[in-house]
């Protein structure tokens, strides 16, 4: 006989299997961080599906923002914060490595819960991430800039203004600027820190289309209290509490049947 | 509801006093010293004679003072505004050592004047120096020092640590976060200080006193002495002849207006350069 033999068609199952079950692009093992004795998130494991929707979910204080500045790193910011553990993203420690802070937080774009423009143009928003990267060419940055804007569904509004300070859009135009300038960098994840909570209703749900036309291209992590946006558009669900996962698996199997109490009394109080 | 009337009415009543008297004090200095005022004391130095009423100007003291003020505030700026980002961009994480540099600062800020001129005054022995132009300005740039950081930085603190981490989860260094970033947002209080600074050095007679000297004449050089304007409100104000005394009002008119340009300008430059900031 010889050689295993694989046919055309086993490969073709192959890549069925991958599709339907992304590889995991950040995977979270063993993370503690704590805050003199407070233990804030508390051996955390996690693996973050590639091209999905993960939201996290959990009440006031559970951690979930820690979480995400840890990913990023913005927990240098805060000399309190022991975190240990590893993070990997594209198969590199990001807790034990030697590649350079920015790269690494050129890989995640960041949307907080209130948006933060730089104090520059709107047009200089966008690129500015882009020079911090090295590209000088004018025309590009000029394409790249309008791209985002397009992505982000902000040119048709801001054409005409991209002089203008950035300060001047209004909240809902300034967040959806800041989902652009962080694209614009070519992330592969997004952390999104409950980013329609200061939003009217018609600009979160232009944020939520966006998430749900550009997760095609990007790993996007969604902290929300907003119950049924997580069901909107939830792939992967994460319940938090207290620093620990609590559940974690498809929205089916959370949003319809809980296993733990906590989480069953979390979505009565959410409904 | 009549309690709080009351102590609207009295807060208003303490602003607008206070306005009153710088208000007060303007129309004194002009009363004072307008008849003395003529283009002679702005650009002609002193002739023999000139302090007992003879001719001349205060333009040694004016050059003196702008010298002095202008570099001094130069090294300031260039010493303080990186230390105020400094103290805001690389020390964020050490809550306390950010504390206790700006405890330091504040007490720095709280030394009189005159005890800034003692020790320039000591240092400048210690290098062989004279009382010269480069004295005055290093001492009255130790002087203000404190002033331009501490204002700049007081600012930089408000600024939301948002976009601080905006701009860091973006790939900014702490460099490029603290010198784009956190400069251009804190623009206006780094003009405020620069002003404060400029304001505190241009004004202050103590400091000068005995490291920059006083002249008739006009420096060319860094080790020559120069005469200043407080200083020359001071001797003039000394005087028993009325007519000297009336000339330091005159030049007291020439240091507020200088003052009041700079402080317009710097008004216009700091909402030029600050309309993109966040609100
Ligand atoms: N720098 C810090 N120092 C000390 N404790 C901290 C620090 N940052 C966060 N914590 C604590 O860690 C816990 C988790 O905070 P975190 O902000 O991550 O919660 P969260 O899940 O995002 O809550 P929310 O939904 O209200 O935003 C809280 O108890 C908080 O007080
Ligand atoms: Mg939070």
């Amino acid at each position: 006989m010889g050689k295993p033999y694989i046919s055309t068609n086993s490969i073709e199952q192959l890549r069925i299997l991958r599709a339907t079950e992304p590889e995991a692009v950040l995977r979270v093992k063993n993370l503690n961080v704590k805050a003199g004795d407070h233990h804030i998130l508390k051996n955390i494991n996690l693996e973050i599906p590639k091209n999905r929707i993960t939201v996290l979910l959990g009440p006031s204080g559970c951690g979930k923002t820690t979480l995400l500045k840890c990913l990023n790193k913005l927990t240098d910011l805060y000399r309190e914060l022991k975190v240990s553990g590893n993070i990997y993203i594209d198969n590199d420690d990001i807790l034990n490595t030697t590649a350079s802070i920015p790269d690494i937080r050129q890989k995640m774009g960041l949307l907080s819960q209130r948006p933060y423009p730089l104090p520059i143009s709107i047009y200089k928003n966008v690129a500015y991430g882009l020079k911090l990267k090295g590209v000088r060419d004018k025309k590009l940055i000029a394409f790249s800039v309008e791209k985002h804007l397009r992505e982000v569904g902000l040119w048709e509004e801001v054409k005409n203004r991209l002089n203008s300070p950035a300060s001047s859009l209004s909240i809902g135009q300034q967040q959806r600027l800041c989902l652009a300038r962080g694209l614009a960098v070519k992330p592969s994840i997004i952390l999104a820190d409950e980013p329609t909570s200061a939003l009217d209703p018609t600009s979160s749900k232009i944020i939520e289309n966006l998430f749900r036309d550009i997760k095609k291209h990007y790993t996007i992590i969604l902290v929300t209290h907003v119950l049924r946006q997580a069901i909107r558009l939830a792939d992967h669900v994460i319940f938090m509490d207290d620093g620990e996962i609590i559940e974690e698996g498809s929205p089916v199997e959370l949003f319809e049947n809980a296993r733990t109490d906590k989480l069953r009394a979390y979505l009565v109080d959410g409904n | 509801m009549l309690e709080e009337k009351f102590f609207i009415r009295l807060s208003a009543l303490f602003t607008y006093s206070l306005i009153a008297v710088l208000a007060f004090i303007i129309i004194v200095i002009f009363y004072k010293g307008f008849a003395a005022l003529n283009w002679d004391m702005v650009f002609k130095t002193p002739r023999g004679g000139y302090y007992y009423g003879g001719e001349g100007g205060v333009l040694n003291a004016i050059t003196g003072s702008l010298y002095i003020s202008i570099g001094a505030t130069l090294i300031a700026v260039l010493i303080g505004m990186p230390a105020a980002l400094y103290l805001n961009v690389q020390l964020i994480r050490y809550r306390r050592t950010q504390n206790t540099i700006r405890y330091f600062l504040d007490a720095l800020w709280g030394i009189p004047s005159i005890v800034y001129g003692a020790f320039g005054f000591t240092l400048m022995l210690f290098f062989g120096m004279n009382a010269s132009l480069l004295a005055g300005i290093i001492t009255v740039a130790l002087l203000i020092s404190p002033i331009m950081v501490r204002t700049f930085d007081e600012v930089l603190c408000t600024i939301p640590k948002g976009m601080h981490e905006a701009s860091l989860a973006l790939g900014s260094t702490r460099t490029e976060t603290a010198f784009r970033i956190m400069f251009k947002q804190g623009f206006p209080g780094f003009i405020t200080a620069v002003l404060l600074s400029f304001g505190r050095g241009i004004g202050d007679a103590a400091s000068v006193l005995f490291t920059a000297g006083y002249t008739d004449n006009i420096p060319v050089t860094l080790d020559e002495p120069a005469a200043t304007l407080p200083l020359a409100i001071f001797f003039q104000l000394g005087s028993p002849i009325p007519e000297v005394r009336d000339r330091a009002f005159a030049a007291s008119i020439i240091l507020t207006i200088i003052i009041l340009f700079i402080s317009i300008g710097a008004r216009l430059l700091s909402k030029r350069y600050s309309k993109t900031n966040l609100k």
